[in-house]
C-alpha cells in the first residue's frame, strides 16, 4: 500500500504540492494525470524518494525519507520522464544494471526476458544511444522491470512508479506498455503512472487521480473523475466524455466558438 | 540439454580478458625497453649474464640500474596508472569523457602548491626547509591538490548533495584563481627559479629516487587497488543521479569517495611527476572504444595501458634528443592533444552528449 498524507514538496522557495492525501493500492493501477505544472512528476518524484518533503509518505509500510537507497530499490523501480546515458553502453548492459538492483539479481535469464517484453531483442547488443528515442524509453522499461522483475516478494507486493511511460511512444507500443502493466497488476504489485493521454488511461486505470495546482482535485474510478465538469473544470478547456463505446469512456476535445 | 542449460546460466568467463592479456603485455614489453635504455649505455642482459655466471657487477652498472633506471620505471608506471585512473574515474563522476582532473581545478591546485614552493621556498625557516629538503615541491603540489579539492567540495556541495555542474563551475574559478596566484608568484620569481617553474610544469620522471616513490606510492597504490569498488556504481551513475538512486547506490557516498580517490591519485601524480597531460583523457578513451564503458574492467585496464603508455613516452622522451631529454610533458601533449581533439570530432555525431 501507499500511503501519502500532508505531503507538501517546496522546489526552490515555493511549495509546489499543498498538502496531497492519497492512497495507492497495490494490484491496481493508478494513474495521475492533471494539466502541465500541476504537480504530478513531482509527486511522483516524492514518491521515488528523489525529493525532500513534509508530511508522509509510507510505501509497503516503510517511511520513504528514511529508508536506505538499497532497500528502496528492492521495493519500487522508477521510470524517469527522461534517460540519457553518458557512454556507449549496450542496450543488454543497461538492463542488467537494472537486474542487479533489484532481487532477482542471480537469475541473469530475467534480462533477455524483459528485453523479449518490450520487444527489444534484437537490439541488445546496440549501443543504447544508437536505438531511437521510443526504443530507447522501452529499453529503460526493461531496465525498471529487471529490477523489478516479479510483482511480489516475500516481503509482499512491489511496486513500478512511472513518470509518462508511453510519451514518445506509437500507438501499438503504447498498449504494449499498458499490457505489461496491466500484468503487473493482476499479479498483485502496485503501479503509479503518470500519464498525460485520457483515453488511454481511461482504458488502463483502476484509479484515476486528477491533479490541479499541486492538489488533488478528484480521485476515483474512470466513472467517477471523467466527467465533463470535473475534466472541464481542471484543464480549463471544453472537454465532453463520450460512454457509448464498448469498452471504456472517451474524451472529445471541441474548440471554442 | 543439461548441458546447454548449465551453459546458458553461467557462460564460461574467460579468467582474463584477451585485452587485458596484451596490455600486461605491453607493459612488460615497454617495462623491458625502459630499462634496458639509458644514457650511460649498460646493457641489462650484460649485467644479468654476469650475475647469472657468477662475476661481480660492477658497481656503476649497478648503481645506474638499481638507482636510476628502476626508479624511473617505477615512477613511469604509478604516475601513468594513476593519472589513467584518476581520468576514468572523473569521467564516471562527471558522466562526460572529456573530464579530466585538470578541469575540476585538481592539477591547477597541485600546480599553485609546486610554484609556491619553488618560489617561495628559501623563505621557509632552516629547521622547516631542512626537513622537508628537496621533497618541498612534490609535498607542496600533493597538499595544493588536496586544499583544491576539499575547497571544491565545500563549494558544491549544499545539504549533503553534490551537484556536478556546480562542481564544474567552481573548478573553472578555481583553475582561475590558482592561475592568477601561479602567475603573480611567476612575476617574483628570479632566473633560476624561472627556469626550474618551467621545467616542472612540462613534467618529467627525472629524478625519480626510491624515497620519493614511497611518499607517492602510499597514496597511488592503495586507491589504484580499490577503485574498481567504485565500478558499479559509477556504471549506474552513467544513467543520471536520480536513475543511480533509484537503483540502490548511495550517490553521495559515492561521489564523494570518487573525489576522493582523484584527488589522491591526480595530487600525488602531479607531485611525482608535474605537469603530464592528456593521458587521463586519452587512455580511458581508447579502452572504452575497444571494450566498452563498463567500468569494472576500465579501472583496471586503465591502468595497466596508463603505466605502459608513459612509460613508452619516457623511452621517447628520452631517446629522442639524446643525451639531453625533453619533458615527458611535451611528449605526451604531442601525442595526446590530436587524439583530444579526434575524441571531439567523433563526438559530434552523437549529437553533443
Amino acid at each position: 500500500m501507499l500511503e501519502i498524507s500532508g505531503l507538501k514538496v517546496a522546489l526552490g522557495r515555493e511549495d509546489v504540492l499543498h498538502g496531497i492525501e492519497l492512497t495507492a493500492e497495490p494490484g491496481r493501477v493508478t494513474v495521475i494525470l492533471g494539466p502541465n505544472g500541476s504537480g504530478k512528476s513531482t509527486l511522483l518524484r516524492a514518491v521515488s524518494g528523489e525529493l525532500p518533503y513534509r508530511g508522509r509518505i509510507r510505501l509497503q509500510g516503510r517511511d520513504v525519507a528514511r529508508t536506505p537507497a538499497w532497500r528502496l530499490a528492492a521495493l519500487r523501480g522508477v521510470l524517469e520522464q527522461s534517460n540519457n546515458v553518458a557512454f556507449p553502453f549496450s542496450v543488454q548492459e543497461v538492463v542488467q544494471m537494472g537486474l542487479r538492483a533489484g532481487v532477482e539479481a542471480d537469475h541473469p535469464h530475467i534480462v533477455a526476458e524483459a528485453l523479449a517484453e518490450v520487444g527489444l531483442s534484437q537490439m541488445a547488443h546496440r549501443p543504447i544511444q544508437a536505438l531511437s528515442g521510443g526504443q530507447q524509453a522501452r529499453a529503460h522499461l526493461a531496465r525498471v522491470r529487471a529490477q523489478i522483475w516479479h510483482a511480489r516478494s516475500h516481503n509482499g507486493p512491489r511496486w513500478l512508479l512511472l513518470d509518462e511511460p508511453v510519451a514518445s511512444l506509437d500507438i501499438a507500443h503504447q498498449l504494449e506498455v499498458m499490457t505489461i502493466l496491466r500484468r503487473f497488476a493482476d499479479a498483485g504489485g502496485g503501479v503509479v503512472a503518470v500519464m498525460h493521454d485520457l483515453n488511454l488511461s481511461a482504458q488502463i486505470a483502476d484509479q484515476m487521480v486528477l491533479m490541479r495546482a499541486g492538489h488533488v482535485a478528484a480521485s476515483g474510478s474512470p466513472g467517477e473523475v471523467m466527467r465533463d465538469g470535473i475534466l472541464s473544470q481542471v484543464y480549463g478547456c471544453a472537454l465532453t466524455v463520450g460512454r457509448q463505446v464498448p469498452g471504456g469512456l472517451w474524451v472529445l476535445p471541441r474548440l471554442a466558438g | 540439454m543439461a548441458f546447454s542449460a548449465i551453459e546458458t546460466r553461467a557462460p564460461m568467463r574467460p579468467v582474463i580478458s584477451r585485452l587485458r592479456l596484451g596490455l600486461i603485455a605491453l607493459l612488460v614489453l615497454s617495462a623491458l625497453l625502459s630499462i634496458g635504455t639509458g644514457a650511460a649505455g649498460v646493457s641489462v642482459l650484460g649485467v644479468l649474464g654476469d650475475w647469472l655466471s657468477g662475476e661481480a657487477i660492477a658497481t656503476r652498472d649497478r648503481v645506474v640500474l638499481m638507482n636510476i633506471r628502476l626508479p624511473r620505471l617505477a615512477m613511469g608506471v604509478m604516475v601513468g596508472a594513476g593519472l589513467a585512473v584518476a581520468g576514468a574515474v572523473m569521467q564516471g563522476l562527471f558522466r562526460n569523457p572529456l573530464a579530466d582532473p585538470g578541469i575540476i581545478g585538481v592539477g591547477s591546485g597541485a600546480g599553485l602548491g609546486a610554484v609556491s614552493a619553488i618560489v617561495l621556498g628559501g623563505l621557509l625557516p632552516g629547521a622547516l626547509a631542512a626537513l622537508f629538503g628537496q621533497h618541498l615541491v612534490p609535498v607542496a603540489a600533493f597538499f595544493g591538490a588536496w586544499a583544491a579539492t576539499l575547497l571544491l567540495y565545500r563549494v558544491s556541495s549544499r545539504n549533503g548533495r553534490t551537484s556536478i555542474a556546480t562542481l564544474l563551475l567552481a573548478g573553472i574559478a578555481l583553475a582561475a584563481m590558482a592561475g592568477a596566484l601561479t602567475g603573480i608568484l611567476t612575476y617574483v620569481a628570479d632566473d633560476r627559479q624561472l627556469r626550474d617553474l618551467t621545467f616542472w610544469g612540462m613534467g618529467s620522471l627525472a629524478g625519480a629516487s626510491w624515497s620519493k616513490l614511497a611518499v607517492g606510492g602510499a597514496l597511488i597504490v592503495p586507491v589504484l587497488i580499490l577503485a574498481p569498488r567504485l565500478a558499479r556504481g559509477l556504471d549506474a551513475l552513467a544513467l543520471g543521479e536520480a536513475a543511480a538512486a533509484h537503483m540502490g547506490h548511495d550517490i553521495e557516498r559515492l561521489k564523494r569517495f570518487a573525489v576522493l580517490a582523484v584527488a589522491a591519485l591526480s595530487g600525488a601524480s602531479v607531485a611525482l611527476a608535474g605537469g603530464i597531460g592528456f593521458v587521463g583523457i586519452v587512455v580511458p578513451h581508447l579502452l572504452r572504444i575497444s571494450a566498452g564503458p563498463g567500468h569494472r574492467r576500465l579501472l583496471v585496464d586503465a591502468a595497466l595501458l596508463g603505466a605502459a603508455l608513459l612509460t613508452l613516452a619516457d623511452l621517447i622522451a628520452r631517446q629522442i634528443v639524446a643525451p639531453a631529454e625533453l619533458p615527458i610533458g611535451i611528449v605526451t601533449a604531442v601525442l595526446g592533444a590530436p587524439v583530444f581533439l579526434w575524441i571531439l570530432i567523433r563526438r559530434q555525431g552523437f549529437g553533443g552528449i
